[in-house]
Parts: structure tokens; sequence; C-alpha cells
């Protein structure tokens, strides 16, 4: 029954490994308003229509149960998402992670590898220039600078863990991607981390879901989702061609 | 016997020297307060379909002014925004019936501050008027939405209309807070210091319950936004730093002094932001509660649960903030707890559901235009209220915050219940809104009322229902153009054009069917049937012959309550009755055709 309904809502592919959880449990969710939603209208309709009587008194009946058992419901609902939350953001990621740094500004999403020292170089307002090359201000006399690698495309190995650090250099974006049930926002002056696993290779949407400015509607970047030897091949040939 | 009657020129009981444009009187401010919000409304809903036709037609250029550019698609979405959450469902419900109904209902002749109280709606005016100049600086109005988040918003370079339209913006809300506090306070003392003789907390009207814990949370909310929009005009002007965090980039230019966080804007806006949807809807739910009774010709079921629940509201409205930051970089520990506040709203909500249905169970009420709208709010309100537990839980908002499912939500149970509520009550005090020393108030046609009912009732749900798919295939707010967007993204959202089509028609056919209210307003003040005096049969005393406009002002007659609102009776010979609350002897009940 549930998988009948994701048809009619057209609920994007769910292509993380926290997604079908998180489905599921949506549309337990709207099942269970949509009824309540009827019944309540059903109540509705019949206390209009029935012949005229005394009005009711019992305060205990009419109110006070079916509150409680509203209370029950909602509290186990509440309950499962707060379980499902807490996989997902009680935590950070493990160690293994693989490591990506997400900066918005207006209009566009970066993203950076740190290469194979594994850190990322430090950034500097001041050095950021599109024009230049270096559009998040990637300080050059850092050490670590050096190999890092921004694309303005996300590829990523499918069935790893990845832990993505988001940046705003300018006002707030969100980060969003509907397929992979992920959204935060990046707030310029903090650190923000998510961690996920992509499941399904594809090309998915990111979007931009908190207002920007102008360009707004425009802010987007492709994901890719890809097998991890395909990853490998990926960041060695683009590590080649960025240091040769 | 009579006690004497009050000085006249005692400052609680100051009285206007007749109708005129500063009056002081509290009838003629809740008439200017209403015609404001209708005036306001207009725009709202004009500023609306541009949006809905631009989504859909990005092409079409609007006559005597061109193509809707993305920054000019922001600024309708600022302003139709800002309109609508402050000069319609703030003014109308709170300060327009507020003022027009409340003092009569407590068997007061005055608000506590005449004075005051004009001088609350002069700068709620003002602060239209600076509101509606914004679009026509330089830059044009604000691209910020109703939330205004900084960065954005304090740094004048992040965006057309970022300079002299958000100092526009942030004028106008600066001065709608002061005039909302003010007016306030004003409705807190009326009720705590001018309630008539018998008058007690447990016989109020739960209008009058909505009012006044709608004035508390606006004493709270609306002084945090003040500070809020004080603190941001620093930002902007006075090289302060709350919301700019050091090395922010914009526009090419470095803020290097000062570390503040845009978080501390998001938890003091919201701390003002939440509740005040609550001050939009609490007064419509009270008048649905009083409306529903009235012509079912019942008490209202469990009233001092009602009370209670008025009050509940209230105080979790303020204590769920958080859940408009869940995604926003709050501690997730944090979202926990605001999430439990949020769904722990929903049992008042739901008691007072539970209320109006037994109120009205097997009533076979009478079918007015002011019942249909009640009984319109209670379908509103439960269709748009069950989303909100959804949107409660964090992981499910992680998945649907900033869609259009959340603009469906908003729109059904605030925007729309709030609709409708205000026109349950001007189809039910029309008498009274219309009513003059001269003439006894006018009834609209409930011909007109009932087609204005069904297709207001069609149009809201063809317009809402289908923003809760748009939201599940994904489809975020703020988007200027869902059309020629490159990637991933541009599939995503073109796959949603078909449906928003369809609520873009619906949207026009919802506008239209305002028409027909409007027609109904022309119709009833050019040609007016004179209304009886109480024609609804009501039990609240604003519908007492000494209080009606059309009663002499400084009528020493000493009011005195007898009993709570809504005492309709029907004993064994099945004859009803009804019986005021300031008479002795039952009326009988015929319902009113």
């Amino acid at each position: 029954m549930l998988p009948a309904l994701s048809t009619i809502v057209l609920l994007p592919a769910d292509a993380s490994a926290h997604g079908p959880a998180l489905d599921h449990h949506l549309l337990l969710n709207l099942w269970i308003i949509l009824g309540l939603a009827a019944f309540a209208h059903v109540l509705l309709l019949a206390g209009l229509s029935l012949r005229r009587s005394s009005q009711p008194v019992h305060l205990w009946t009419i109110e006070y149960l079916p509150l409680a058992l509203l209370a029950i419901l909602f509290s186990a609902l509440a309950v499962r998402a707060e379980q499902l939350w807490a996989e997902t953001r009680y935590t950070g990621s493990s160690p293994e992670a693989t490591q990506i740094e997400v900066t918005g500004l207006q209009f566009a999403w970066y993203f950076r590898y740190p290469g194979p020292d594994a850190t990322f170089g430090t950034t500097q307002p001041r050095f950021a220039s599109a024009p230049e090359g270096n559009p998040i201000g990637i300080d050059p006399a850092d050490p670590h600078s050096a190999d890092d690698l921004v694309t303005s495309e996300l590829v990523i190995p499918a069935d790893r863990e990845i832990d993505l650090t988001l940046h705003a250099q300018d006002v707030i974006h969100g980060f969003a991607v509907p397929e992979l049930r992920l959204k935060q926002n990046a707030v310029p002056g903090e650190n923000i981390h998510i961690h996920f696993t992509a499941t399904r290779p594809g090309i998915y949407a990111i979007l931009c879901t908190q207002l920007c400015g102008t360009g707004h509607y425009r802010m987007n970047a492709n994901l890719r989702v890809v097998a991890p030897d395909e990853f490998q091949a990926w960041i060695a040939a683009r590590e080649k061609a960025a240091h040769p | 016997m009579t006690p004497p009657s009050p000085p006249k020129n005692s400052s609680l009981y100051s009285l206007s020297p007749g109708p005129s444009l500063f009056s002081t009187d509290h009838r003629a401010i809740g008439r200017q307060y209403l015609a404001l919000a209708l005036f306001a409304v207009v725009i709202g809903t004009l500023l609306s379909l541009l949006m809905r036709a631009h989504l859909v037609w990005p092409a079409w250029a609007v006559p005597l002014y061109g193509p809707i550019l993305p920054e000019g698609y922001l600024s309708l979405v600022t302003l139709h925004g800002t309109i609508m959450l402050f000069f319609v469902l703030t003014t109308a419900p709170q300060s327009g019936f507020g003022n027009l109904i409340l003092p009569a209902q407590i068997g007061a002749r005055q608000m506590a501050f005449p004075h005051l109280n004009a001088a609350s709606f002069w700068l709620t005016a003002l602060a239209l008027i600076v509101l509606l100049a914004s679009p026509f600086v330089p830059g044009g109005a604000a691209i910020s939405g109703w939330t205004a988040y900084p960065p954005l918003s304090a740094v004048a370079s992040a965006g057309p209309g970022q300079a002299a339209g958000m100092d526009l913006w942030l004028a106008s809300i600066a001065l709608f807070a002061v005039a909302s506090t003010l007016s306030s306070i004003n409705t807190l003392v009326t009720v705590a210091r001018l309630r008539c003789e018998g008058m007690t907390w447990n016989r109020l009207p739960l209008t009058v319950w909505g009012w006044f814990t709608a004035a508390l949370l606006s004493v709270i909310a609306f002084s945090v936004l003040l500070a809020a929009l004080l603190l941001l005009y620093c930002d902007r002007h006075a090289g302060t730093s709350f919301f700019l965090p050091t090395g922010d980039l914009i526009n090419g230019v470095i803020h290097t002094h000062g570390n503040g966080s845009p978080l501390l804007w998001l938890h003091l806006f919201w701390f003002f932001g939440h509740p005040e949807v609550y001050i939009a809807i609490l007064p419509g739910m009270g008048l649905t509660s009083m409306v529903l009774a009235n012509f079912s010709h019942r008490r209202v079921f469990g009233y001092r649960l009602m009370i209670a629940t008025t009050l509940l509201i209230g105080l979790l409205g303020i204590l769920l903030w958080g859940h408009h930051m869940f995604v926003a970089g709050l501690n997730p520990f944090a979202s926990t707890a605001f999430s439990a506040t949020t769904i722990a709203i929903a049992l008042p909500a739901s008691a007072k559901v539970l209320s109006w249905i037994a109120t009205i169970w097997r009533a076979r009420p009478h079918y007015s235009s002011a019942m249909l709208f009640a009984l319109g709010f209670v379908s509103l309100f439960i269709t748009g209220g069950l989303t909100g537990p959804i949107l409660a839980q964090p992981i499910l908002d992680e998945y649907l915050h900033n869609t259009f499912f959340v603009v469906a939500h908003f729109h059904l149970i605030m925007a729309m219940a709030g609709i409708f509520g205000l026109f349950s009550a001007t189809y039910y005090w029309f008498p009274l809104l219309s009513a003059t020393s001269r003439h006894p108030g006018c009834l609209l046609s409930e011909r007109l009322g009932r087609w204005h009912f069904w297709l207001t009732l069609v149009g809201a749900y063809a317009t809402f229902l289908p923003m809760h798919f748009t939201g599940l295939a994904g489809e975020p707010r703020h988007y200027a153009q869902l059309t020629e967007i490159p990637n991933a993204a541009g599939r995503m959202l073109a796959a949603t054009v078909p449906l928003n089509l369809h609520i873009t028609y619906a949207a026009i056919f919802l506008a239209a069917a305002q028409l027909v209210f409007l027609a109904n307003l022309i119709r009833s003040l050019r040609h007016p049937a004179p209304s009886p005096p109480n024609p609804w049969h009501a039990t609240t005393l604003e519908w007492h012959p000494a209080l009606h406009p059309r009663a002499r002002l400084d009528a020493s007659d000493a009011l005195k309550v007898l009993r709570g609102p809504c005492d309709y009776r029907t004993p064994d010979s099945g004859k009803a009755f009804f019986v005021t609350q300031w008479n002795h002897e039952a009326t009988p009940d015929i319902k009113p055709e």
C-alpha cells in the first residue's frame, strides 16, 4: 500500500542509504493525516446532517479520550522521527568517510577535495576571485593548498560514507539534494557537517533552498554518484589535469 | 439608582466629537483598520497573481511594466508576504474587528486609551505607506522575503532592493511593531480593567479570549522583533556586527570588523515569527467557536476547556520557534526539543476541533454565510493543521523544508483559515460594521454570501492542495523560474510545471471569486437593508441596545452581565429560547431566515 502512494505523490528517486526509512516514515505520516482529515470531515458532515438531538455533554469521551489517542499517535510518530534524526544527525561521520568541502556563494556551489595529503588548505576571503580560478579563496601560501581540487560538480563514490563541510561565503544558502533526502543550510561564519551514503549511481540535482538573492533559482549543480573505482579514476585524472 | 455617568473628559471615556479622520472612537478606528486591511489584501492578492502568472508564463510582460525579472519576482514575494502577514492577517482580525467589537463585548464604551488607539492606527497606516513606497526607490523593493535573513538583508550590495528598498522595509516593519505593541497594550488593559459588572473572566466570549491571548503574544513577540530590526539597522548603518561574521565577502566587499552570527537573527525573528502566526489565527478561532454555537443554538462544547486551550496555544506558541531552524544550523539536540514542543501544540489545537465538532453535532444549524465561513474555517484548520505534525518532525522537515509543501501548509492553516475567519466576522458583524449614529446598520446579501462561500472554498482547496504535491516532488520556494534551468535541477523543476499551471488557474479563480464579495459589499452599502437589532439572536453584549452605535454614547444605563454567553435552551415543550448575557428573561428563539 505504501509504495502505491509514492507513485501518486511523485517523490523523486531515492538514492541514499538513509532515504528509504525517511520515505517510509513520510508516507506513513501522509497516510495517517489523510485518514485523520477524512475522518474529521466525515464527523463534521455527519454532525451537520443528522437529525437534531440534545447536545453531547461527556467531556471525557468527546475530548479527553480522543486527545489521549492523538497524543499517543503523535508521540509514536515523533519518537520514530527522532530515532531517524538521531541516526543521521546526533553523531559525526566515521573517520574513514570521504571528506569534501562545499562552498555556497551567489550563485554557485563549489566543491573542494583535499587531495592526497587529506588536508584542506586554509581559505581567506581576500584571495577569492572567480576570474582568477580561485572562487573560494584558497590561500596559495598554505602547503596544504597545493593539491586541493575545486570543482563545480560534486562527484562521489556510491556506497561510501561522505562527510560534507558546508560553508557560505556571502549569504545563507541551502544545500539540498532532494534525491538523497538531504538538506542543510550553509551559513556564513559556520562550518556545518552532514554525512550520508549514496547508494544508487546517477546524476542528481543539488539545489539552493534558502533565498539568497537574484539568482537563487538558478543556483544549482549536478551531483554525480559513480562506482568507487570510477571515482578513483576520476579524481586521479582531475588531480593530474589540475596539478601536472 | 443608576450610577453617575463618567465625566466626559475622563481619560478612559473621552468621547470623540463625531466621525472624523482622526477619530478616537473605537468603532471609527476599527473601520479604519478594516479599510486599510481591505486595501492591503487587494494589493497582496494582485501581487500573488503576478507571481503565479510569471511562474507558468515567464515570457509574459506585465502591461505598463514589462517582463518580470528575477529580482522583480523576489520583490513580489517579499511584498506579498509582508503585506499579507502584517497588514492583513494581523491588522484585520486583531486591530480591525478587535476595535470594532471587543469593547462592546465586555460591556465597555471605549478602549482604555483612545488616543493611543488612534496613534496606533496612524502608525500602521504610515508603515503601509512606507512599505508601498519601497518599490519606487532606486533598486526597487527588498528581495529578501518577509523573514529578511542576513547577511542578504544586512548588506546593501547583496542584491537589488537591498539598499534603500531594504531600509524602507525595516522602517515600515519597525513602525508596525511599535503600533502593534501599543495597540496590544491597549487591548490588554481594556480587557483587564473595563469589563462591566458581572463580566467575569469565565463569562468572557471566546472572541475576547482570542483577542486577549493574541495581544499577550503581540506584546512579547513584537518587542523582540523591534529589537532585532534595530540591531539589523545598526549592522547596516552603524558599523556593528550582530548578524555579520568576520570575513563575510559579498560582491567584492569583505566584512572585516566584528564577528556576529546570522543565526542570531533567525532566533530573534522566529521568536517573533511563530507567535505571529498565532496572533493571526487566534481571533479567528474564538470567532469560529462563537459563530458555530450561535447558529447551532447551543453552548460552546467545553467552554472552559476552550479558554484553557486558547491560553495553552499562546504559551506553547512562544516555545517552538526553533522548528523553523531544523536545517538552519541549529544544534540537532535542540531540534529534538523544539520538535517536542511543536508536536505538543497539536493537542490544544485538536481539542478545539473536537469542541467545534461537538458543538455542531446533531444541531441542525442555520446555514447563514457567517456560519458557512466558520465551518470552512474548521475544515481548512483541519486540513492545513494536520500537515503541522509532519513538518514538526526534523527528519521529515529535512526533506520538506522550504518546499511548496510548507507553502501549502501555512497558506491553508494561516492564510485561508485566517481569511475565512475574517469573512465569517464580516458577514456576522456587518450590521455593527455599517451602523452609524444615524443608520441602524445593514446586512450583507445572504444569497451572494453563499455563492461567495462555495466559490472561495473550492478555490482555496484547488489552489493550495496541489502545492503539497509539487512540494513533495521537490519544488523549492522562492524560485523565480521553473523552466530553462540548467543541469539535473532543470528536469526536476520542469516536471512540476503542469501542476503549477493548474495552481495558477485555480489562484485566478480564487481571486475572481472575491469579486462576489466586493459586489456584495457595494450592493449592501448602496442599497442598505436595515438590520434588526439582533439579527442572529446572539447572546453577547455587542448586540446590547445601549451599546449600539446608534445609542447615545454617554447613556448612563449601568450594564450588568448575568451569565455566560451562548445560553440557548430547549425545554421539554420543544420551543427554543435564548437568553442574552444582559437579560433576565428568555426570548423565544425563532431561527433567523
